[in-house]
């Protein structure tokens, strides 16, 4: 009798071990800091990256990317393709299915209503949406039933996946935001700061640009997780204070892109008390060179626009040149670390559509001078600065204020000196450089300079409309009020030709390949775009938070519900 | 006095309508665009549709007489009703609607007692007011205090016995203090007290509210590197304003008569020089007052206090323009006002004075 009632309460025990232990709520709480403070939950709002990371706790599209940048089901049953009918085979077309027994937070069940609802919200003319983009090109959204959702373009669409795809597309509710349409969209303070959602998480409390607080969400779909039972998400501060609050406080568990210098990296590890974790994703810090003249003695109007073009940067010879001088590998020590390494294209990633263009990797001071002098550049008046009928290598470098880029203009200035190219340094804040005031002389835009540097990247997977930023169409200019994203004033036929063919390409391994063609267009044949580091993301986590997987194609916090307290 | 009094406040309403207007005026014509925020992922015209959707794209006197009506009426007016559960804002909507639909050439425009909202987070300016004050008060009001409850009898007794070592050293003390930035002493406190030693937080912790022991200590400790910070650097500039006010008194004739009187030291000190000598120190203490409102802004970001100086700069840096100019008219009220309060103050402690 002992014996049995012994065995049987082993028995019990292990039966029970793993339940207790996936438990929802069991783990407390985790604590998370974003060094820039959270200023809303909903992506469609205000669309800086934290906001749309800390709503992705909340909020969910139908599909989510992995780690890897393959897509996943979140609220779709399963990830619709060409082979499973999901897509049409004229690419007009694409059909989700909902997962069946999807619940709100609230309880009521989610439908292929709130889907379309979500579309018709974004792509209000009033609502100024911050996501409209990634519904463009939608002809109708139909929902034969309560599960299924059926997207119609307005023509063939290779790359169906934009729509409700990642943490910037994610499902609103209809029956909350629907006082929310159009210009009645940000008065909705209360719907914008706790949306109901059906991720592992539920809003309980926000504090403005300073602290959100989540409870488990009771009605999670998993009924495991998640296994943290409160998180709060402080905001403010800098990087190096939010990766000493995780790394030598131990305050907090999960601190969101401590971007430090290596130095800083390497004392901070020593503390002991977490760990940095890294990845790779597209985005890439590179100097745009200006194809037209940024000179101040032209007329305001005519300044860095297409009526003249650069007396010297036009020379594919030069501009090659400048990106041989660069010694990418010493740029990522001083500044990144083990959260960039040097690269020569501005495709980055995904692997597939990653040239294999490795040739700048190698610092090659002579090998610039002599392209150089092939090309009549020479130093003849001995001042140390190469010139070419009356015309010297003077370049006015601009970029934001940022302590390494400041480190790396320093740099890339000392290499350009050797080899006779005289640099001006110029330093804009971020606020006004990006700011894209047409008003404003500073902004990265007007481009009055003859090269400046920033970073750029693309939303998700697909390079599509990231490439169609070097199209002659979209040249900024005073007629277009200097809006525009082909900032260098970049015009090549083919290059458009190229891309129009792209649009029209459903194969992924020939549209890799066009991609391939179109980096390597704008990199190492034209140099009209000179990439210096692929910036990884850097974040950190303490010892005892366990299950984070870093993933730079998706919210930051994609698998916080597998996330743990580390036994 | 109460006249003085009415006046002043009369000649403060223009005072403050050419502040508000300088105010709107400089941080328009600032650089910078609410979008700088918002990733180069986002395409051009959809920023242009953004701009249009925040009113940001209306000429410049439009856009200020809709924040003086919405600041002067349509917040006022939600103050009163939430305040006494009248209907203002039903009562002003026909007026408000006319008036907004005039300023914005618009036949469509609904009036809903649409409040101030902030360009970056899209919640109404005063609600992040209402988040960003209790731990602003909290923290450089205690500081104020204590630096004010430290800087007294500092200064009182440096006077007292001048060019003695207390004195050389209280003198040395309010130099460190006042001209050593926060900024240094916030990062060197950091570093030895919560990094090194791990005694202290160091990140301010809004949500924790006291409830019993345990919460009271996480209070103090959260509380105790800031408000050190801060006490430090008030202590040092109240001070040295002591000192020469006791000073000066101190070779007052009524001084030497109290002492031919046989009076104690402790009671000339005290009851007479102190109490003459505070005059101008009340002044100083009372149009430092705004300054507790208005936050520290260094230390509020050093140590993540997240406090209204925080929120003033967060809103600068993104050009959130209607956060700006409401919370820096606020501050401009208070000044104002603290001025006028510092001047009756001054009446009241000293009879010589008669503003009539």
């Amino acid at each position: 009798m002992k014996l049995r009632s012994a065995l049987l309460g082993a028995a019990a025990c292990f039966a029970f071990a793993p339940a207790a232990m996936a438990e929802r709520g069991a783990d407390g709480e985790v604590k998370i800091i974003y060094y820039q403070a959270v200023s809303g939950l909903n992506a469609y709002i205000s669309s800086g990256t934290k906001d749309i990371e800390a709503g992705s706790l909340v909020l969910e599209p139908l599909a989510g990317f992995d780690e890897k940048g393959d897509l996943f089901p979140r609220l779709a049953a399963e990830i619709p393709t060409l082979d499973n009918g999901g897509i049409s085979a004229d690419l007009t077309t694409i059909t989700w299915k909902l997962k069946p027994g999807l619940v709100w937070s609230d309880g009521t069940p989610v439908t292929s209503a709130d889907v379309k609802f979500t579309w018709e919200y974004c792509t209000h003319p009033e609502g100024g949406c911050a996501q409209s983009a990634k519904y463009e090109g939608i002809k109708s959204i139909d929902t034969p039933d309560d599960l299924t959702v059926v997207i119609t373009f307005n023509g063939p669409k290779p790359y169906p996946y934009q729509p409700f795809t990642g943490a910037t597309s994610p499902i609103l509710q209809k029956a909350q935001f629907e006082p929310c349409l159009g210009a009645a969209a940000a008065g909705c303070s209360e719907q914008n700061s706790k949306p109901i959602g059906t991720g592992p998480f539920v809003v309980t409390d926000f504090k403005v640009n300073d602290v959100v607080t989540y409870a488990a969400n009771p009605n999670y779909r998993d009924p495991a997780k998640p296994a943290f039972a409160k998180v709060t998400l402080k905001g403010g501060g800098d990087a190096l204070a939010a990766a000493s609050a995780v790394m030598e406080t131990g305050e907090f568990d999960y601190a969101w892109n401590t971007q430090i210098n290596p130095e800083q990296q390497a004392a901070m590890a020593d503390a002991g008390k977490g760990v940095f974790v890294n990845g790779f994703g597209t985005l890439v810090e590179r100097i745009e060179v200006n194809l037209t003249d940024p000179s101040p003695s032209l007329p305001e109007g005519e300044r860095s626009t297409i009526k003249h073009p650069h007396p010297f940067l036009s020379d594919v010879n030069v501009r090659k040149a400048l990106s041989m001088a660069i010694d990418r590998q010493a740029l990522v020590d001083v500044g990144y670390g083990n959260a960039g390494r040097p690269t020569c294209n501005v495709v980055p990633a995904p692997e597939a559509y990653a040239s294999d263009n490795t040739e700048c990797l190698k610092q090659d001071i002579e090998g610039a001078k002599a392209l150089l002098e092939a090309a009549g550049w020479t130093d003849s008046d001995g001042d140390g600065i190469r010139d070419k009928d009356g015309r010297k290598l003077s370049i006015l470098y601009q970029t934001t204020v940022n302590p390494v880029r400041q480190d790396f203009q320093a740099l890339i200035k000392g290499w350009w000196n050797e080899i006779g190219v005289e640099v001006e340094l110029k330093s804009i804040d971020p606020g006004v450089f990006f700011g894209g005031d047409a008003g404003s002389p500073d902004t990265f835009q007007k481009f009055y300079a003859d090269v400046e540097m920033f970073a750029n990247n693309f939303d998700g997977t697909d390079p599509e409309p990231y490439m169609a930023q070097y199209l002659c169409s979209k040249i900024p200019g005073p007629d277009n009020q200097w809006q525009g994203e082909n900032i260098n004033r970049f015009c090549d036929p083919a290059y458009d030709a190229k891309q129009q063919e792209l649009s029209r390409t459903a194969d992924p391994a020939t549209r890799a390949q066009m991609v391939k063609d179109l980096n390597d267009m704008i990199t190492k044949n034209g140099h009209v775009s000179i990439p210096l580091v692929d910036r990884g993301r850097l974040s950190a986590h303490s010892n005892s938070l366990a299950g984070v997987v870093l993933n730079t194609w998706d919210t930051e916090l994609w698998n916080i519900q597998d996330w743990s307290r580390a036994k | 006095m109460f006249n003085y009094f009415i006046r002043r406040l009369l000649a403060a309403v223009p005072t403050l309508l050419l502040i508000s207007f300088v105010i709107f005026l400089v941080v328009d014509l600032a650089p910078g665009s609410p979008m700088s925020e918002i990733p180069l992922t986002v395409p051009p015209d959809v920023r242009q549709k953004m701009i249009e959707a925040m009113g940001a794209d209306k000429p410049m006197l439009v856009r200020y007489v809709i924040w003086l009506l919405q600041f002067f009426v349509v917040e006022t007016g939600w103050a009163i009703q939430n305040l006494t559960g009248w209907g203002v804002i039903d009562a002003i909507t026909p007026a408000m609607q006319k008036v907004m639909r005039l300023l914005l050439n618009s036949e469509t425009y609904e009036f809903t007692g649409q409040r101030i909202i902030s360009w970056q987070s899209k919640v109404p300016v005063f609600q992040i007011i209402g988040e960003r004050l209790p731990q602003t008060l909290t923290v450089v009001g205690t500081a104020y205090l204590i630096g004010v409850l430290i800087a007294l009898p500092i200064g009182i007794y440096s006077a007292y016995r001048q060019y003695s070592w207390f004195d050389q050293g209280g003198t040395f003390f309010s130099m460190v203090g006042y001209s050593v930035p926060t900024f240094f002493t916030g990062n060197v406190l950091i570093l030895i007290f919560a990094i090194r030693l791990g005694w202290f937080p160091t990140i301010y912790d809004t949500n924790l509210s006291v409830t019993d022991w345990a919460s009271f200590k996480a209070f103090v400790r959260q509380m105790a590197l800031p408000v050190t910070v801060l006490a430090l650097f008030n202590a040092a500039e109240i001070s040295r304003y002591t000192r020469s006010s006791v000073l000066e008194n101190l070779g007052q004739d009524y001084v030497r008569t109290a002492r031919a009187k046989g009076m104690g030291e402790g009671k000339v000190v005290l009851a007479h020089v102190l109490r003459n000598s505070l005059i101008p120190v009340v002044t100083i203490v009372a149009l430092g007052v705004p300054t507790i409102f208005g936050g520290a802004i260094v230390t509020e970001q050093i140590f993540k206090i997240n406090g209204i100086g925080a929120a003033l700069i967060g809103a600068i840096n993104v050009s959130d323009l209607p956060t700006v100019q409401t919370v820096t008219f606020i501050f401009a009220v208070l000044i104002v006002l603290f001025n006028l309060i510092a001047d009756i103050l001054y009446g009241i402690l000293d009879p010589r004075i008669r503003y009539d």
